[in-house]
């Protein structure tokens, strides 16, 4: 292990945005040059997961030696240098590019069991995954388990589908294995289609093989031969890693005939999906496997009953399936004693939007969003006032401020009008309009829609027209009425669970920022000032400098004025892009 | 075209569970999916072209027409959408002057995509430009390198 030296870089999806492969190339080059003995190496897709994680500090570069662990923060290639000669050859760490004491907060309120390997090897390594334990539960299961014990003990973890719905996945698996079926499938839904969401992509690209290993016990389970990922084409490295991963577990003999010297076998084949939202519901995802438009089917039959090609047929989602080898090798009593009477276990969460520390976070359920935004978020960027956490995605809502006590689990947030959902985290501040956020999930919602039932295919339609009318100043006073009238039919009577849930970011910003639904009604106003259609600009005379630099800016040519004198915004050629109060050095340029 | 055609079909089994995989090596190969592609496995499938319109008009992977030499790639999720992506997504239709409707210039220059979630959520707003992200991004950023793509043969 060369003196034990290693820098380990982030490589993940927003590690290789911030240039991570620059960086590795950086210091693979000034090691070779110093001819330094390390091993400098990918670090694990880990950049979201495991220790790194904090996405908004990428590039992360962790550096192991004799023992001790330092961690920079915004490297850049042009810091490898310095890091390698003053660090590495000469023991002394670079300080200032450290990270801060607020990074350890960032982890100290969380804790994994997901993400807990994620980031701590090489996931395209089996090796690694294999000396931390990894294909041991699958081989006990396998060699000294009956197929019942695995449903009992997952079903004693209490562990619920992590996808979103939140159904309890050793009943499922139960149901799947009562069914009777020469052929049963074991899908993996890793198409996470909910915009603002990563979490499945984190695990996949940062510990494959937990996820394979998951599917392996389920298909012990149940008595299944054969098994799918069905994976989004949008996610090429997770792709690549996956097959990496199944091409080493077939080589080992963990897949294929004979596992473990039993006689039970087990193929996984990848499945790309090829973006479409709706086929997170089980029944359409099925269809789109089979090669069809992904349009769902009513439920009963089950899936568990009769599924793929008809055959009894499990799906879980990614997260849910990488959970099982942990839960098999500490126990279900472990597993349960985290989270909350009915929540148990831990839940990961793409922390983003408007806040300090956006990145990948591992929380026990239960946990309260204030600790979520404050202690492992960092609060709000800029300092601005907190108005909302959108959770679930365009099937959830939005959570106000004023509930920010409250816990996070299943039973609370459907409570309060949102959803656990795959958990996507998304903050607002005062800056962001509901109404735009309503519609934004609508617009979503509604091109998505598949077309197979009325509710869905006109009733989102109409929602939208609706919401788009309230934003364009157009609302009428009976159009909240409307909305709330259409949003329960809609979700009454929809087939599938898209339809089900679309109307919820509606109903949840009707329900607790009602007052900005009127105020873009009445008084024609957006308080957010975000829907262009009601805001105006103008330039503050006493303020203008007659610098130019909007006349520059503004794409219309609707601004003129000479130079060193206040110039003037004609407001019917302005299009209310915002170019000029961006481009206005001294806040000239005013907006009501 | 079509000796391409049958390359790819060779790689594939004959039946309707296949559609999609065959419509995406076959965007793959091509950048969209030409008609001919469509006759031509219909034919040696037996499969109505219809089957394959309708996949290829359901998932929003597929295009039907060619995309131009520069792709941009912009991110609509809601992270980027709460940073300001709808004001980027403006911003660059404006400097490309894509005709009302349509995602790729008339000299087929650029097409600009737009995408409901690339998982780099940290990095909102994030744009694609031919697979460089720029993220955490104004539009004068990627004008600039828009431009100078522009200008490039």
């Amino acid at each position: 292990m060369n003196r034990g030296i290693v820098v380990r870089v982030c490589m993940g999806p927003a590690g290789i945005a911030a240039g991570g492969k620059e960086v590795l190339d950086a210091f693979q080059k000034s090691l070779s040059e110093a001819g330094i003995p390390a091993e400098v190496k990918e670090h694990c897709s880990s950049h979201q997961v495991g220790c790194l994680g904090l996405c908004a500090r990428d590039v992360l570069v962790e550096v192991h030696m004799n023992g001790e662990k330092a961690t920079y923060q915004y490297v850049k290639p042009d810091m490898a240098g310095r890091i390698v000669r003053e660090h590495i050859i000469g023991g002394a760490a670079v300080q200032e590019w450290l990270t801060d004491s607020d990074y350890e907060q960032f982890y100290s309120k969380q804790f994994k069991i997901v993400l807990s390997d994620c980031g701590k090897f090489d996931p395209e390594d089996i090796d690694a995954y294999i000396a931390a334990g990894g294909y041991e539960p699958t081989r006990e299961v396998l060699t000294t388990w009956l197929p019942d014990d695995v449903t009992d003990e997952i079903k004693a973890s209490g562990i619920r589908g992590r996808g979103g719905a939140g159904f309890p996945t050793g009943l499922k698996w139960e149901l799947a294995r009562r069914s009777k079926s020469d052929q049963k499938y074991i899908i993996c839904n890793a198409d996470e289609g909910d915009p603002g969401a990563f979490m499945d992509r984190a695990v996949i690209e940062g510990n494959p093989h937990s996820v394979i290993e998951g599917m392996l016990i389920a298909a012990f389970a149940i008595g299944s031969h054969k098994g799918y990922v069905y994976i989004r084409a949008e996610y090429p490295l997770a792709v690549k890693r996956l097959r990496i991963a199944l091409k080493q577990a077939y080589d080992r003999r963990f897949l294929g005939e004979d596992i473990f010297n039993t006689n039970f076998r087990f193929d996984i084949q990848i499945k790309l999906g090829a973006g479409a939202f709706v086929c997170g519901e089980e029944t359409a995802l099925i269809a789109s496997i089979e090669g069809q438009r992904g349009m769902p089917r009513p439920k009963p039959p089950f899936p568990v009953y009769s599924g793929l090609w008809q055959k009894p047929t499990v799906i879980n989602n990614v997260e849910t399936l990488a959970n099982i080898p942990y839960i098999i090798r500490k126990g279900a009593g472990w597993y349960a004693s985290f989270g909350t009477e009915r929540s148990k276990g831990t839940k990961v969460f793409a922390l983003t939007g408007k806040i300090k520390n956006t990145g990948l976070i591992e929380v026990p359920m239960g946990i309260s969003l204030r600790e979520i935004i404050y202690d492992i978020g960092g609060g709000i960027e800029g300092g601005r006032p907190l108005k909302a956490v959108q959770t679930g995605g365009p099937s959830g809502g939005c959570i106000p401020s004023k509930l920010l006590d409250l816990d996070v689990d299943y039973e609370s947030l459907a409570r309060a009008g949102s959803i656990v959902g795959s958990g996507g985290m998304i903050v607002l501040d005062d800056s962001n309009c509901m109404v735009n956020m309503a519609k934004y999930f609508v617009q979503f919602t509604q091109s998505e829609s598949c077309g197979k039932c009325v509710p869905c295919r006109v009733g989102t339609k109409r929602l939208l027209e609706i919401l788009e009318r309230i934003t364009r100043g157009e609302g009428k006073e009976d159009d909240l009425d409307l909305l709330e009238k259409l949003s329960n039919g809609i979700k009454a009577t929809s087939l599938c669970g898209l339809g089900q849930t679309a109307p919820n970011p509606v109903l949840s910003t009707l329900k607790y920022f009602r007052e900005e639904y009127v105020a873009h009604i009445k008084e024609k106003k957006c308080p957010a000032k975000v829907c262009k259609e009601l805001l105006e600009y103008f330039i503050i005379e006493e303020l203008c400098k007659g610098c130019g630099a909007c006349l520059k800016a503004c794409p219309s040519k609707a601004i003129t004025g000479e130079k060193k004198k206040p110039h003037t915004i004609n407001p019917d050629l302005c299009i209310r892009c915002g170019a000029c109060f961006e481009a206005c050095k001294f806040r000239s340029v005013g907006r009501e | 075209m079509i000796n391409k055609f049958e390359i790819i079909l060779s790689d594939h089994l004959k039946n309707g569970g296949n559609i999609i995989s065959l419509l995406q090596d076959t965007q793959e190969a091509f950048g969209y999916i030409p008609r001919e592609a469509i006759d031509f496995f219909s034919r040696e499938m037996d499969i109505a072209p219809s089957r394959f319109y309708g996949v290829a008009t359901f998932y929003s992977q597929f295009r039907l027409k060619p995309v131009g030499q520069n792709k941009i790639v912009a991110c609509c999720g809601t992270a980027c959408h709460v940073k300001g992506a709808e004001k980027i997504i403006n911003g660059l239709t404006r400097e490309l002057a894509l005709p009302e409707g349509e995602d790729t210039t008339q000299d087929g220059k650029f097409t600009l995509e737009k995408v409901a979630c690339l998982g780099t959520c940290s990095f909102a707003p994030v744009v694609l430009i031919n697979g460089t992200a720029y993220g955490k991004t104004g539009t004068d950023a990627l004008l600039k390198a828009i431009r100078k793509l522009g200008k490039s043969k």
